[in-house]
């Protein structure tokens, strides 16, 4: 972790009560995001994800209780007054989410959401705004947009909209941009035309982004540093290309191998992991993946490995028995 | 129109047509399909959202009237058939659902629901029934003891796909419309149904219309492979044939597309920007040449037909690739 981090998240931990006892969502993570730099968060369905983004955002569910520290450009975000929050998520921290109806509102037109934000938050004149306005959709590939702006978000196609959420999102210039599944529910062709976008503007303008996704051929081609997370804690973290070169931690080796591969001739039978994720309101006392894990053995079932570096210092691994080089997949 | 190497089709689907009147207009959901499926092959179907996959699986199994076209079902068409004769062909098929949770209803057992086939089919027994969806369970990978008794939301979303699956065999179908099976699934999960559904068409000795948005996934279990755009029907080819040459440029955008897990492979950026028009007023002639890099006045003009372009492989574009 470099020490001018923009973003630093330390032993964060998110506790959620449900009628079936403590739900940990967020299990211990540390994470640094740097200037101008892209993290990719993978994990499965309910790993924690979304929570340690909200988390982030300070934007958690009432109840939840969080501890841990999350500083963000200098300051001890948990320890802000609300409207100062209020003011920070619409500048230099913002967010887009996977369902664009998420971050816009029905109710209101393109052109009003856009120009809203850039009045109040850089105090532009609304004819200047507007201006800002009409380039931002085109640079986010909306044909035609001052015919948008007066157009409200159900009269646009699911692309189209994230394409706007975006393009709001991007609006004040922000330093960091989290994306929780930014195309998860898009179509491949769109999918890859969103993810192109992202990847230009955040180089245009040196903004940090953190891209939260499932597919690990997302994160593959477009981030910097990847962090799997399982069971609400980080199991493995390391720059992209050292991670797809050597993946030390079982489970993403086996999140790897479980994904048809298109230079795989068909009814090739995949590598399936078995069983699934423990239930969050029944920690197991053990590693979490132990389970599920093929090599599991000893201590995996009574304790719980640390997240460490082993022999180089920005590849981190939470497993007793990691996956050496050369050792058959 | 000549098509496709099915020597013995078990389904055969002839000029479909299928549309859906909204508000006075007409949306163009499925326009002169052709296809063969072959006894006991996987035939894929990919596209966008919207190009209407499942509305051409709905009109094969006649849960969708068509405006025109045939569905020959081992020789018979579907289309044509009325009351206790067409349901007993629909017998014979099956369909599963995309989202597994919802397709199952909430109040009733799972031993029920699985059931549910047997009873609608007249199978009055009980002890027989139960012994079919014992069989059924334990074949999915469920233990019938323990399963049986439960509801649908004692259960993962791959556990309810389970469930769907033997909901759908339990009748020993011939013919499996699979819809998305997997799409609402996580990664994980979803090698082990797909690894199911290729065991299943082993054991039931199936033939499968398999309908996803994942070309990855489609290529794992498919011998053919038809791509759909804008209710049109643009390729069709053996899965790794296609794969490694498509014909159609449509069909080299979507494996352009598909993001590989290898930080070398660097994205490519040239897909082109833009979206698929909307199915109320397609283009005219070819309806892929808004979004076509080799687009040129004949697209505009004339509708281009399936014609091979080399062993099995059929593609509808003027100016294809091969
Ligand atoms: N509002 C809530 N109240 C209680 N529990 C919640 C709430 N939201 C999420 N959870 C639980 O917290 C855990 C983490 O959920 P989270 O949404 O962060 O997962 P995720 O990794 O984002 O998953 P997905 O890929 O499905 O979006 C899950 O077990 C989930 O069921
Ligand atoms: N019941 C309906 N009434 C009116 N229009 C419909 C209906 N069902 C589907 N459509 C329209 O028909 C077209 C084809 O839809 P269909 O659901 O077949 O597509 P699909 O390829 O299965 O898409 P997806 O991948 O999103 O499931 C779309 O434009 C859709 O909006
Ligand atoms: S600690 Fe043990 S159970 Fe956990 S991933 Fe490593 S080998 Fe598997
Ligand atoms: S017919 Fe023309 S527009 Fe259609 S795919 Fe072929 S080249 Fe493109
Ligand atoms: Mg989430
Ligand atoms: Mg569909």
């Amino acid at each position: 972790m470099s020490g001018a981090a923009l973003l630093s998240v330390e032993n964060a931990v998110v506790d959620l009560p449900t009628p079936r006892g403590n739900l940990r969502a967020v299990d211990h993570v540390d994470l640094a995001v740097g200037a101008g730099k892209t993290l990719g968060i993978v994990g499965e369905s309910g790993c924690g994800k979304t929570m340690l983004s909200r988390a982030i955002l300070q934007l958690l569910p009432k109840k939840a209780k969080l501890s841990g520290r999350v500083m963000f450009d200098g300051q001890d975000l948990p320890a802000l007054p609300a409207e100062k929050l209020r003011r920070l998520r619409g500048r230099s921290l913002a967010v887009v989410f996977q369902d664009p109806m998420t971050s816009l509102n029905p109710v209101l037109t393109i052109g009003t959401q856009l120009t809203e934000t850039m009045q109040e938050h850089l105090e532009l004149d609304l004819g200047k705004a507007r201006q800002r306005a009409i380039e931002l959709l085109a640079a986010v590939g909306i044909p035609a947009p001052e015919q948008r702006l007066s157009q409200y978000p159900h009269q646009l196609s699911g692309g189209m909209r994230q394409r706007v959420a975006i393009a709001v999102a991007l609006s004040c210039e922000p330093k960091l941009l989290i994306a929780d599944e930014p195309t998860t529910a898009l179509d491949v062709t769109i999918q890859a035309q969103i993810l192109d976008l992202l990847a230009r503007e955040q180089q245009r303008r040196h903004m940090a982004m953190i891209i939260i996704t499932h597919d690990l051929g997302v994160v593959a081609g477009r981030t910097d540093e990847v962090a799997v997370m399982y069971a609400g804690r980080v199991v493995e973290r390391a720059p992209t290309p050292s991670l797809f070169k050597q993946m030390r931690m079982p489970y993403t080796e086996a999140l790897l191998a479980a994904l048809p591969k298109l230079d795989a001739a068909p009814h090739t039978p995949l590598p399936a992991i078995s069983g699934r994720p423990p239930d969050p309101t029944r920690p197991l006392k053990g590693c979490s993946f132990s389970p599920r894990c093929r090599y599991s053995a000893g201590r995996c079932g009574t304790e719980k490995p640390h997240l460490s570096a082993a022999e180089a210092p920005d590849h981190l691994y939470a497993c007793f028995h990691p996956i050496t080089a050369g050792a058959d997949a | 129109m000549m098509l496709q190497a099915a020597s013995d089709p078990l389904l055969k689907v002839e000029n479909l047509v299928v549309e859906y009147s909204v508000g006075g207009k007409t949306i163009h959901a499925v326009s002169d399909v052709s296809l063969d499926i072959a006894r006991g092959e996987t035939l894929g179907l990919v596209g966008e959202s919207g190009c209407g996959k499942s509305t051409l699986g709905r009109a094969v199994l006649q849960l969708r009237q068509a405006v025109s076209g045939k569905v020959l079902f081992d020789g018979h068409d579907l289309t044509a058939l009325r009351g206790e004769t067409l349901r007993q062909m629909r017998r014979r098929a099956q369909l599963i659902f995309q989202d597994p949770i919802a397709s199952l209803n909430p109040r009733r057992r799972i031993g029920d629901i699985v059931a549910e086939p047997l009873v609608i089919a007249g199978v009055r027994d009980p002890e027989e029934r139960r012994r079919r969806v014992n069989e059924v369970l334990s074949a999915v990978g469920l233990d019938p003891a323990l399963v049986s008794g439960r509801l649908p939301h004692e259960f993962s979303g791959g556990q309810c796909q389970r469930i769907c699956i033997a909901r759908a065999l339990v009748l020993n179908p011939e013919f499996v419309i699979c819809d998305e099976p997997v799409s609402a699934l996580d990664v994980s999960i979803r090698a082990q149904i797909l690894n199911l559904l290729e065991e299943m068409k082993a054991r039931y000795g199936l033939t499968l219309l398999f309908i996803a948005h994942d070309l990855a996934v489609v290529k794992a279990v498919s011998d053919r492979v038809a791509v759909m755009y804008l209710g049109r029907l643009c390729e069709v080819g053996p899965s790794e044939q296609l794969f490694a040459r498509p014909a159609h440029p449509y069909t080299a955008l979507l494996i352009e597309a598909i993001p590989v897990p290898d930080p070398d492979v660097r994205p490519t950026q040239s897909v082109p920007v833009g979206e698929p028009p909307s199915p109320i007023a397609p283009p005219s002639g070819c309806r892929f040449r808004t979004r076509c890099p080799r687009a040129d006045a004949r697209c505009a003009a004339e509708v281009p037909e399936l014609r091979l372009v080399a062993p099995g492989q059929l593609a509808a574009c003027h100016h294809s690739l091969i």
